[in-house]
């Protein structure tokens, strides 16, 4: 795709092209990089002038992201001395572990809400595709045209009757409303993804399954599905990425039960002063999951954007 | 194995119809073509055979029993594509055992069968192979293997061998042609070919614009071509067309070709009007004594024979004739035909009209 002529590119046009990529590298993972140090500093070096690159690495930050903490009297803290590792980082403080903080379940509500969104887009998504791309469906073009404008304006834009209608069905602050919201949302980009996927797909295949004695379903499950997997994988991953990363319908439509990893990290803030080492940890557990299911379908990420170009 | 009986079959696509009524039997164990142009309905008659499409209206019968509606999964027929259709993500083993594996066959029962057909194919060194890295012939027989494995009561195969290098393309003929011949299945080949149907079929049927023009066999379909398409369709150079304004009368057996009289088979029908004097360039020859004169415009020569391309009163025509033959450009010479194998056509409808020669050939038509 860079490359601007037919010949091979020359030894200088590589160094060139090498020395882009590695700069574009470094400014994207600076800030990365950045968030993942200052997790392990402690509060004053986080907040240092001018930033410090070399510190002390401390765990204080993930110890802080994961506990809820109470200050205690000097007769109580002398009475108790601390039992373990983490309790020590805490004592510096004249602070006890009072329990758990509520990050662990904001994080596994991330999960189920975010891959529970991406599965069923994907489902959905795809059997709408196959159904486009090989049935006769009348209004066929307008009913894709419905679909994607769901994506023509910000989505937020319908924050609020989306946030009435939720309550009036109470889908408020549960899984369920954030799974179907985010689905909503993914399945017109992932209708339309796989759509382009499928097409490319020869019918003969399907056909000639039919043939060898498949039923239509059997036919799909086990001749397309396994064609479409590149296709599916990327657009699973772009549908995770949203749903893993939604802030703003987060913000509004949850508060307990089902709220998301992306609005609890900014609250962490207010606990006990503006502690950026803790929030640091948060964004960077936040991070991992995405960053091993894109690094896991990388390969098929790849084969998915340039998909159609190449003809095998 | 099987007959299969096509019986007003019809097909449309919204406003487009690709197949107008066609009637035609293929008898038990023929090797039948479909023969036309593209576009002309043959592959989609094939697969309503099949079950890929289903009829607007009309009956097929396989064995006796009407499957027209049935999925093709229940018609028990297998079918070749003409890009194959191998399942990309399996190896020539597993697309060989996957009409098997469908029917619930014990494992071993599959890998004996599929060990029996690959032997018969010569591709048992390849059966732990990917699809993908195939070469051409080798895909060819794997589909013809995933086809014949289970054993099914016909074939339809869509232009099998329109992948095919030419010079590959020859020897798969005569491969196919040797495997049905072994086997003895009912074959329906669809191809635009005319050279392939008359070389490997037992039957052909030619369609054009959606519409069955001839069902016969090959020397049928040549010699007594039932409309002016199949005779133009068929034959390389094919018929020549002398158009002529004049009659003929029930039992004549001379036509009047502007002021010359010309033979042809005794006449089973009358017509006047704009008719078509038709005649093979094998069925030309030039000879002095011929008072019907054409001027020889250019030759190509074929090694032992030549075609000869004539300006006569009623047209061009082509001659076939033997290469030692001298024909300079330029020159007039006298044509004579040989009579009983002329068709005339009857201009505005493209219709032979009857004679001794094509009676009962055309009758039906």
């Amino acid at each position: 795709m860079s490359s601007f002529s037919a010949t091979a590119p020359s030894a200088r046009s590589k160094w060139f092209a090498g020395t882009l990529v590695i700069l574009y590298a470094l400014i994207t993972m600076i800030p990365l990089a950045w968030i993942m140090l200052t997790g392990f500093k402690s509060p004053a070096d986080a907040i240092s002038y001018p930033p410090k690159v070399f510190f002390e690495p401390t765990l204080e930050g993930y110890v802080n992201l994961f506990t809820t903490r109470t200050r205690q009297t000097d007769d109580f803290l002398a009475a108790n001395p601390p039992q373990t590792w983490y309790e020590e980082i805490v004592r510096q403080y004249d602070m006890v572990i009072a329990g758990p903080s509520k990050f662990g379940e904001r994080f596994l509500n991330s999960v189920i809400i975010g891959f529970g969104s991406t599965f069923l887009s994907i489902f959905l998504g795809t059997l709408a595709a196959y159904a486009f791309s090989r049935f006769k469906i009348p209004l066929a073009d307008d009913l894709l045209f419905f679909i994607l404008s769901t994506r023509m304006m910000p989505p937020i834009a319908v924050a609020i009757p989306i946030f009435l209608m939720y309550r009036q069905l109470g889908l408020s602050d549960t899984h369920l409303g954030m799974i179907l919201l985010y689905t909503a949302v993914n399945i017109s980009l992932a209708v339309w993804l796989l759509k382009g996927f499928i097409d490319e797909i020869p019918r003969e295949y399907e056909e000639a399954a039919l043939i060898d004695g498949y039923t239509r379903f059997q036919a799909f499950y086990k001749v397309v599905l396994p064609q479409a997997a590149t296709g599916i994988a990327s657009t699973a991953i772009f549908c995770l990425i949203f749903a893993w990363n939604e802030y703003a319908f987060a913000v509004l439509l949850t508060s307990g039960t089902a709220q998301t990893a992306p609005p609890f990290i900014p609250t962490i803030i207010g606990v006990g002063g503006l502690d950026w080492p803790a929030v640091a940890a948060g964004a960077t557990i936040f991070l991992l999951p995405v960053m091993i299911f894109t690094v896991a379908l990388r390969k098929h990420l790849l084969r998915g954007i340039t998909f159609g170009a190449v003809r095998k | 194995m099987a007959q299969i009986i096509i019986k007003n079959v019809r097909k449309e696509f919204g406003d487009f119809t690709a197949v107008k009524e066609s009637s035609f039997t293929i008898e038990d164990g023929e090797f039948f073509m479909l023969l036309g142009p593209s576009g002309c309905g043959k592959t989609t008659t094939l697969r309503m055979i099949a079950g890929l499409e289903l009829p607007t209206s009309g009956e097929i019968y396989l064995d006796g029993e009407e499957i027209s509606q049935r999925p093709p999964s229940q018609r028990d027929i297998a079918f070749v594509f003409q890009m194959f259709a191998l399942y990309p993500h399996m190896n020539v083993y597993k697309n060989l055992s996957y009409p098997l594996v469908s029917q619930g066959m014990a494992r071993a029962a599959v890998r004996a069968k599929v060990d029996e057909v690959a032997q018969i194919l010569g591709i048992e060194n390849i059966l732990k192979k990917p699809v993908g890295g195939l070469s051409g012939g080798d895909r060819q027989r794997v589909a013809l293997g995933r086809a014949i494995v289970r054993d099914p009561k016909a074939f339809m195969m869509d232009e099998p061998l329109g992948a095919l290098d030419a010079e590959f393309r020859e020897r798969m003929a005569e491969e196919l042609r040797a495997l049905h011949d072994r086997m003895g299945a009912t074959t329906v080949y669809v191809t635009h070919d005319q050279l392939e149907a008359m070389q490997m079929g037992d039957k052909i049927v030619v369609m054009n614009n959606a519409v069955v023009e001839q069902f016969g066999t090959p020397q049928e379909i040549y010699d007594k071509p039932a409309t002016m398409f199949v005779a133009d369709f068929i034959g390389s150079p094919s018929m020549n067309f002398l158009p002529f304004e004049g009659a003929v009368a029930e039992g004549a057996q001379t036509v009047d070709l502007t002021g010359n009289s010309l033979s042809v088979p005794r006449q089973k029908q009358g017509a006047s009007g704009k008719l078509v004097f038709g005649v093979r360039p094998e069925h030309v020859s030039l000879s002095d004594s011929g008072n019907y004169r054409g001027e020889v415009l250019a030759s190509e020569y074929l090694g032992t024979t030549q075609i000869i391309t004539l300006d006569t009163a009623n047209g061009e025509l082509k001659a076939r004739v033997p290469a030692s033959q001298t024909a300079t450009v330029g020159e007039t010479v006298g044509l004579s035909f040989q009579g009983d194998v002329v068709t005339l056509f009857d201009a505005a409808t493209g219709r032979a009209l009857r004679s001794e020669l094509n009676e009962g050939i055309v009758a039906h038509g």
